[in-house]
């Protein structure tokens, strides 16, 4: 068991976090900085709100992917398998990865297949704002779909605003670095005429992926037994995204329309296990979407909200290695969608919402005796929200109604069309009661039960995939409390929230082996989960003295989080029964310190995962390290004739630890970055 | 701002840091009570996971009755990455252990009586292994590596010099060859098609020992696994079937009339033979009928029939989850068999009297599979 040794890490925290000036950034700055297109719906204030990073608070974490800028909310694990391409995705409140809606300017990103969206591969480069809900966004004007995860996470793209007559803006950046990076990146807004702007922006990645890596042990005395140290290969990325959206303002409302296409090549790094220090998978992925808004009110009670969406994405997996079995896999997904919102106001404080989405999915696949399956789901979402003196409520019912259409293949080819329906009813309710209009001080409360439909691979992936499967389903209880207030001495803002929540995960889809015959694996509705947590985020801005600003930003995350999968599987300790399920750790945490002064921006970040198993058989074999990173970065600013240049250089994982966030996956150690921003 | 400073440094006492990994100390728990045969104990290899690097070996010791897990780390602290990452088969020849290890493309030859490393053999997914006359013959589902666009993953059979540990030379088989064994200077090689689905193989591959040559094949079944020879020169072959509508079967082949003697309707996970029956657990899903079936089979190899559907008689069969592996000591006939549970779990190891009542069980490692019984002859399993 890992050896209690406290102060080395606090005052390594500390010390840093302490010692670095920062800059600050209040509520009210944000609100300032509102894009010139303001939402109007946003005017009703959500029951509770999100956890956010935007702007300057974004670009100080040191951050690749948005991966990288999600682990400093609450709540969150990452599953990081390492390097610039590793997949990296995200399991909120220890619900599983698949319990996750990410939405992409208010679309979301869809997989049918495994249900996963790979966050290493969204750039933070053109997003302005990652917001992340539990539960849900408890605004009732969106789309059904946005009732339809346990916890969702928005991301926001830049919008153009102009100032000062400008017509156009241009900001190019150049990024480069450790593992072979040269990143640029263009972006281009014009303003066509006063209600309509173009924003054009393109990325490219090129990353040979190499880093060092390092594991050891010792023996109990503390002499060295073996250490070896090798370069991480077959991490290389190369990656092109293009976007361009026409964004529109009516009289009462808004319109936008965006194209997206996402082009890489990726090698699969693989794990690192005795006697095999390279693997030479390969991934091909290439997306494309083209997404529509539209949004106006109608007189003073009704508004409307219409999205429209058509994404084809394609993957390739290539398994060249001929000492294994050779896999050329090719998969293709569709998707088409549609949604309308229909708000109406009852009276000023009550609003009732009605949102009826179409989805409709099929995925195709180069594998033998594959079911080619199609999907047709339907989500209609009766929701209402009232204010009523100090307190504020939202009750929501989503009804998702699932037809899916495959083919059952028996071997070696007798087939039949098979097809499976699911309808279910889910509630929400979410509350929030301020005890009295002089202290600015929230508690809030909610209660959500949903599910997540089995994925594509869940259900009809050839040979595992199990047609019988039901939804996965999930309780969600919260209660916690905010208090955010604004001072005019030394400190300048304190936010404190925190929330204590239980989860229970029943009919987890997990997969289990099938006997007769070596890894042969199928899905089944076995799962039990019982997650009992705290988070707490405390947000603190200073003013040191004039043009000097510091901010202080801490999260803590507690969760006990119990696989009551199998309750004969009961031995002490060794049993997987109450044992906390596979990487998720009792402790975790971050700090960023921000300081700014005049030009000057200092940055420190620390992450801190705590001791984990991977496997809910929390015995000695199965445990893994702790780790925590130090990142910082400084960053100059100044004008170069029109030009407003930036310099950041950034140094992530000061103080080189070697660590694993998924057994066998070693993640890089010490590393460096320069960007360069130049904007006209 | 105190407040805050409180609130972390209270934290910071109750979460810990990292420190460096230890070399695992193995677990040795007193299961049952000594006994004194020519069977001193036996090893046991657990495969791990895929990508787990989670292979180990544990030991149980008859003399003592004490069962100690994960004995290779201790016994090797210089070899980084430990044993590596699944085991597949495990044999003791003269007075070395030799464990195959799958996707660490390499077979770990130890000492015997202390585990240390001797040395490794490299051969890429390697399956099998079996000995004759100083050398040792291991199946690979590798095969040449070659740039050919219609390259097929031929498999081959490597012969290695257990003096040197070089393989010294190799033959082609069938596709991805499993099972290997050895009667009367004929080496018999059971061909699955694994990586064909659904073009299984369906064939066991004759090499003549001398000229190491292939010289025929038998056609038995599809998607072949176990070839075991019995004492009256018969071979007792598995297949796993198509796990649709062919089942997994076990199939006799005698070798002195060159022709298939019986089939039978007998679904084989693991077997083992030991005077004239045949050991057999299976757990078996069918896609057609949604369900596992389990087994505990033995097979009377002068009958050439089934003579128990179940051969544990004390009702410890409704605790097993996943039959995996079985093994019969030599000398007093207890039965050991293997549940690998969900496959990432720790599993377990029953023991079972020649009667089918529960002596002792132990946990293990992950996925329990292969037996190497230690003793005067060293008979491996």
């Amino acid at each position: 068991m890992a050896k209690k040794l406290p102060l080395k890490s606090l005052f390594i925290t500390l010390g840093l976090a302490v010692c670095v000036n920062s800059y600050s950034k209040s509520r009210l700055d944000s609100i300032q900085k509102l894009p010139e297109v303001v939402v109007k719906a946003q005017s009703y204030k959500e029951v509770i709100p999100a956890q956010k990073l935007n702007g300057k608070q974004l670009e100080a974490l040191n951050s690749h992917s948005v991966a990288d800028a999600v682990r400093y909310f609450s709540g969150i694990q990452i599953k990081d398998y390492g390097g610039v391409g590793g997949i990296k995705t995200v399991d909120i409140r220890s619900m599983g990865t698949n319990h996750m809606g990410v939405f992409y300017d208010g679309i979301q990103l869809g997989n049918a297949q495994n249900g996963q969206i790979d966050l290493g591969k969204f750039s933070l480069d053109n997003i302005e704002e990652i917001s992340l809900y539990n539960g849900q966004k408890s605004d009732i004007f969106q789309p059904a779909k946005d009732f339809g995860s346990a916890g969702t996470l928005y991301l926001k793209t830049r919008r153009p605003s102009f100032h000062n007559g400008k017509t156009y803006n241009l900001k190019t950046i150049f990024r480069t670095g450790s593992f072979g990076l040269v990143n640029p990146s263009f972006l281009y807004e014009q303003k066509l005429s006063s209600t309509i702007n173009l924003s054009l922006n393109t990325e490219y990645i090129n990353a040979n992926g190499k880093y060092k890596f390092r594991y050891k042990k010792v023996f109990s005395d503390g002499t060295l037994a073996w250490d070896t140290t090798a370069t991480r290969q077959n991490g290389d990325i190369e990656s092109l995204r293009l976007e361009a959206t026409i964004f529109g303002r009516l009289n009462t409302g808004q319109w936008n329309l965006k194209f997206y296409y996402y082009d890489s090549e990726k090698g699969i790094p693989g794990a690192i296990v005795n006697n095999v220090w390279k693997n030479s998978q390969r991934q091909w992925d290439r997306n494309f979407f083209t997404q529509g808004s539209f949004q106006k009110q109608f007189g003073d009670s009704y508004e409307l909200l219409i999205n429209a969406k058509y994404a084809r994405d394609y993957m390739r997996y290539l398994n060249p290695d001929t000492t294994l079995m050779y896999i050329d896999n090719k998969f293709w997904q569709d998707e088409i969608y549609i949604s309308a919102a229909n708000k109406y106001s009852i009276q000023k404080n009550w609003d009732v919402n009605l949102s009826l989405d179409y989805q409709w999915n099929t995925l195709d696949a180069t594998l033998t005796n594959f079911a080619s399956p199609t999907r047709n789901t339907l989500l209609i979402a009766l929701a209402t929200s009232l204010r009523w003196n100090r307190v504020k409520a939202l009750a929501s019912v989503l009804g998702t109604f699932v037809s899916d259409k495959s083919i059952a293949s028996s071997g070696t080819g007798s087939v039949s069309k098979i097809s499976k329906r699911q309808n279910e009813l889910t509630p929400a309710l979410f509350l929030s009661y301020q005890p009295s209009n002089n202290l600015p001080l929230n508690i809030r409360a909610f209660y959500k039960r949903i599910f997540r439909m089995p994925t594509f691979n869940d259900l009809y992936y050839t040979d595992i995939g199990n047609a019988d499967l039901n939804p996965e389903f999930v309780d969600q209880y919260n209660v916690g409390l905010l208090y955010s207030d604004y001072f005019d001495g030394f400190v300048s803002r304190i936010l404190l929230k925190s929330d204590v929540y239980y989860n229970y995960v029943k009919d987890k889809i997990i997969a289990v082996p099938k006997g007769t015959g070596q890894y042969r694996w199928m899905m089944m509705n076995i799962g039990i989960g019982k997650i009992r947590g705290i988070d707490v985020n405390i947000q603190s801005d200073f003013r040191v003295f004039r043009k000097a600003k510091f901010s202080l930003n801490l999260n803590y995350t507690y969760q006990k989080a119990q696989d009551y999968s199998d309750p004969t599987d009961n031995e002490p300790e060794a049993g997987t029964y109450k044992g906390q399920i596979a990487y998720i750790p009792w402790h975790s945490g971050s700090v960023v310190a921000s300081a700014n002064w005049k030009c000057f921006d200092l940055n420190y970040s620390f992450i801190y995962v705590g001791e984990r198993y991977h496997n809910s058989s929390n015995i000695r074999a199965n445990y893994e390290q702790p780790w925590y990173t130090h990142d910082i970065s400084g960053c100059y600013r100044f004008k170069f004739s029109k030009m407003q240049v930036s310099a950041t250089l950034e140094v992530n994982n000061l103080l080189n630890q070697y660590y694993d966030v998924i057994m066998n996956y070693p993640m890089p150690g010490r590393n460096y970055k320069l960007i360069l921003k130049f904007e006209i | 701002m105190k407040k805050i400073i409180l609130a972390i440094f209270t934290l910071s006492v109750i979460i810990s840091c990292r420190h460096d990994d230890e070399i695992f100390i193995p677990e040795s728990l007193s299961v049952s009570t000594p006994e004194f045969t020519s069977i001193k104990g036996f090893y046991l290899l657990n495969e791990g996971n895929m990508g787990s690097n989670k292979s180990t070996l544990d030991y149980y010791n008859c003399t003592t009755g004490i069962y100690t897990r994960n004995i290779y780390g201790n016994a090797n602290p210089n070899v980084p990455k430990e044993m590596g990452d699944v085991g597949n088969d495990l044999a003791i020849y003269g007075n070395r252990l030799y464990a195959i290890i799958n996707c660490s493309n390499k077979v770990e030859v130890m000492d015997v009586a202390t585990t240390k490393r001797i040395g490794q053999i490299e051969i890429p997914n390697c399956r099998y292994i079996k000995f004759h006359k100083g050398y040792a013959y291991v199946t690979s589902y590798a095969g040449p590596v070659e740039i050919n666009p219609d390259y097929q993953q031929i498999g081959y059979v490597a012969k290695v010099d257990t003096t040197t540990l070089e393989i010294v030379d190799r033959c082609l088989v069938g596709f991805q060859p499993d099972g290997i064994e050895i009667v009367e200077d004929k080496i018999y090689v059971a061909n699955s098609g694994g990586y064909m689905v659904p073009n299984y193989e369906n064939t066991v591959s004759v090499i003549d020992i001398n000229t190491f040559e292939e010289t025929n094949r038998i056609g038995v079944a599809v998607n072949l696994h176990y070839v075991l020879a019995d004492r009256h020169g018969c071979l007792w072959i598995s297949s796993r079937g198509d796990y649709y509508e062919t089942p997994s079967r076990l199939y006799c082949y005698d070798v002195r009339k060159k022709r298939l003697v019986a089939a039978l309707d007998v679904p084989v996970s693991d077997m083992c033979i030991q005077g004239d029956s045949i050991y057999i657990v299976s757990a078996g899903w069918s896609h057609i009928s949604s369900s596992y079936s389990i087994t505990y089979a033995i097979v009377d190899v002068n009958l050439k029939e089934k003579i128990t559907d179940n051969f544990i008689t004390d009702g410890t069969e409704s605790k097993i989850k996943m039959p995996y592996s079985v093994a019969v000591n030599p000398i007093t006939k207890d039965i050991y068999i293997t549940d690998a549970k969900n496959y990432v779990n720790p599993g377990t190891l029953y023991c079972f009297d020649r009667d089918g009542v529960l002596k002792w069980n132990v946990r293990t490692g992950d996925i329990p599979a292969h037996f190497a019984f230690v003793g005067e002859q060293s008979i491996s399993n």
